[in-house]
């Protein structure tokens, strides 16, 4: 089924792809938040684990979701790095010449890294799984309430929406002009990135023109099938919570609850090196 | 009758002089025709179009739906006018708003508030009128020129409109496309509903059941195809072209060969060649 041709969703049946966008849309923003609570190294195995099992039922290849890794390792590795050789502390682990690495600076390194694998890990589940439409949907509705201090959420959403659809027609603008400039002789390739940006203009012009021509032209087909933004509208497509949606929300919060109760009142690394002494 | 022009002006309103579009039209649109509009670049046809739903208010004169003015400030007014009276535009990717086909065709129900279980039959009615029911999920981007034209007069269908007005829709499409657009314009003018197409393209004209003619903003030419086809030198005045067979056949009435007087495709007209001897 070819739903969606841009973005990273990939497209399979499991329950999380059919779960209601607004509360997946709400556990990516309580585990964003929850990442930041993860203290010792088995609460963020537990957390590891725990995006393992969804993306298992999720039915997502791991390689798909390491993909998403990919683009960051660079700024995983730099701050990492930083950490490493910065962070002073008490135990002295590593002295040669200026360099001093403590080992409360390899601690830091490390959780820092998985802290940021995490916080691009969740993200990526809710894109892999979730539509844009689906997730313009959920923002409308979740912002539903702005509309009490006059925020026209429906509006908001509504040009999420139209800008999503229209990705794909300026792609193809951008490529229909470069080649037509290509086939006047434009070089794109070659050159500095001075002149790479700069042989970019005769692009960006058409294109934006064309842009505004087009937004004209849709403002004009939104008037005659009467739509205004003030005007009582009804809506097709309905979003329903389900019986799935409540166990995902339990599971959410009860997975949340743990990380917390770790972080203010038990401390599993003590309790597992006590085990050991 | 649901739409009357009577002596109609439209001036664009530009920085020093205005451009005058329409010029003293007065006209009937009677309901269940099938009215073809044609003229060259620049004569105003297009401008005819917009002021028939009230996207354009006339500078003089009055248009009237159901005896509605369109010349109106009133929002709801201005609606109940653009719901009987439906448009759809030369550019398929410039006029639609969603990014799948189900949702693209509730646009317009919804913005006139019908209630939710309405709509969806109201989609499957509009994408069986059309012809497109198996693409009721999938995205718009993906299907040709013809089929997205289609899915719009889908869009406009939803909204149960008595007239539905194709704005040069076939201006952008290749043979095959035009003649899907026209095949399913004249299976819904057999359905009751009003006709109004505007092409440049006099082989539109011949499944008409009336031909008018515009030229620099006034009506010039008004009547069935038959007549207007007659008056061959009177549309080359206007640099519009007749269907080859048409010409032909003109052409051979003119020089005495005993043709029935009458629209031809290219197979008729070789028979009746072969008969007439």
């Amino acid at each position: 089924m070819d739903k969606v041709v841009f973005g990273q969703y990939y497209p399979t049946d499991s329950v999380i792809h059919r779960m209601d966008p607004r509360i997946k849309l709400l556990a990516i923003i309580l585990y964003i938040v929850t990442v930041f609570f993860l203290v010792d190294y088995v609460m963020y195995a537990a957390i590891f684990l725990f995006v393992l099992t969804i993306t298992f039922i999720a039915k997502i290849p791991f390689k798909v979701l390491l993909r998403t890794v990919r683009t960051i390792i660079f700024l995983v590795l730099i701050t990492s790095i930083i950490n490493l050789f910065f962070t002073t502390g008490e135990e002295l682990w590593v002295e040669w010449k200026f360099i001093k690495i403590y080992r409360e600076g390899v601690e830091h390194a490390i959780k820092l890294a998985l802290r940021l694998i995490l916080l691009m890990l969740f993200p990526s589940l809710l894109t892999l799984t979730t539509t844009p439409m689906e997730l313009t949907d959920a923002l409308e509705s979740l912002m539903s309430p702005l509309k009490l201090i006059k925020i026209p959420v429906h509006a908001i959403a509504l040009i999420m929406s139209i800008a999503l659809r229209m990705i794909p027609i300026l792609m193809e603008e951008t490529n229909k002009i470069m080649l037509a400039q290509k086939a006047r002789g434009a070089d794109f390739d070659t050159g500095g990135a001075l002149k790479k940006a700069k042989a970019m203009i005769p692009v960006l012009v058409p294109l934006f023109v064309g842009a505004f021509r087009r937004a004209d032209e849709l403002a004009l087909a939104m008037d005659a099938r009467c739509y205004s933004s003030v005007a009582k509208r009804t809506k097709y497509k309905v979003m329903k919570l389900t019986v799935k949606d409540l166990v995902a929300s339990v599971v959410c919060l009860a997975v949340f609850s743990l990380v917390f109760l770790n972080k203010y009142l038990w401390g599993f690394d003590e309790m597992i090196l006590a085990l050991f002494k | 009758m649901p739409i009357k022009f009577e002596n109609v002006n439209y001036e664009y309103p530009t920085e020093d002089k205005s451009v005058v579009a329409v010029k003293g039209v007065t006209l009937e649109i009677e309901d269940g025709s099938f009215v073809c509009v044609c003229g060259e670049n620049g004569s105003g046809k297009s401008t005819l179009a917009k002021l028939m739903n009230g996207l354009l208010a006339p500078t003089s004169g009055v248009v009237t739906v159901d005896g509605r003015s369109t010349a109106t400030e009133e929002e709801t007014e201005l609606f109940a006018i653009r719901q009987k009276v439906g448009m759809v535009f030369q550019n398929p990717d410039n006029q639609m708003i969603a990014s799948i086909i189900e949702d693209e065709i509730a646009f317009g129900p919804e913005n006139l508030g019908v209630p939710r279980e309405e709509i969806g039959e109201r989609i499957d009615y509009a994408l069986s009128a059309v012809g497109m029911t198996e693409y009721r999920y999938n995205t718009p981007y993906k299907l040709s020129g013809g089929q997205k034209q289609r899915i719009a007069i889908a869009a406009v269908l939803a909204m149960k409109p008595e007239v539905l007005v194709l704005d040069e829709s076939t201006a952008m499409l290749d043979p095959k496309g035009r003649a899907e657009v026209i095949k399913v314009a004249e299976e819904l003018n057999k359905q009751g509903i009003t006709i109004v197409l505007i092409t440049h393209f006099m082989e539109e004209a011949t499944r008409a059941d009336r031909v008018i003619v515009m030229n620099g903003g006034s009506v010039v030419m008004d009547g069935t195809p038959a007549e207007i086809f007659r008056k061959r030198e009177e549309i080359e005045r206007y640099d519009l072209e007749l269907p080859v067979a048409d010409a032909i056949a003109a052409a051979l009435i003119g020089e005495g060969l005993p043709l029935e007087d009458r629209i031809y495709s290219a197979s008729e007209l070789a028979e009746a060649i072969c008969r007439s001897k």
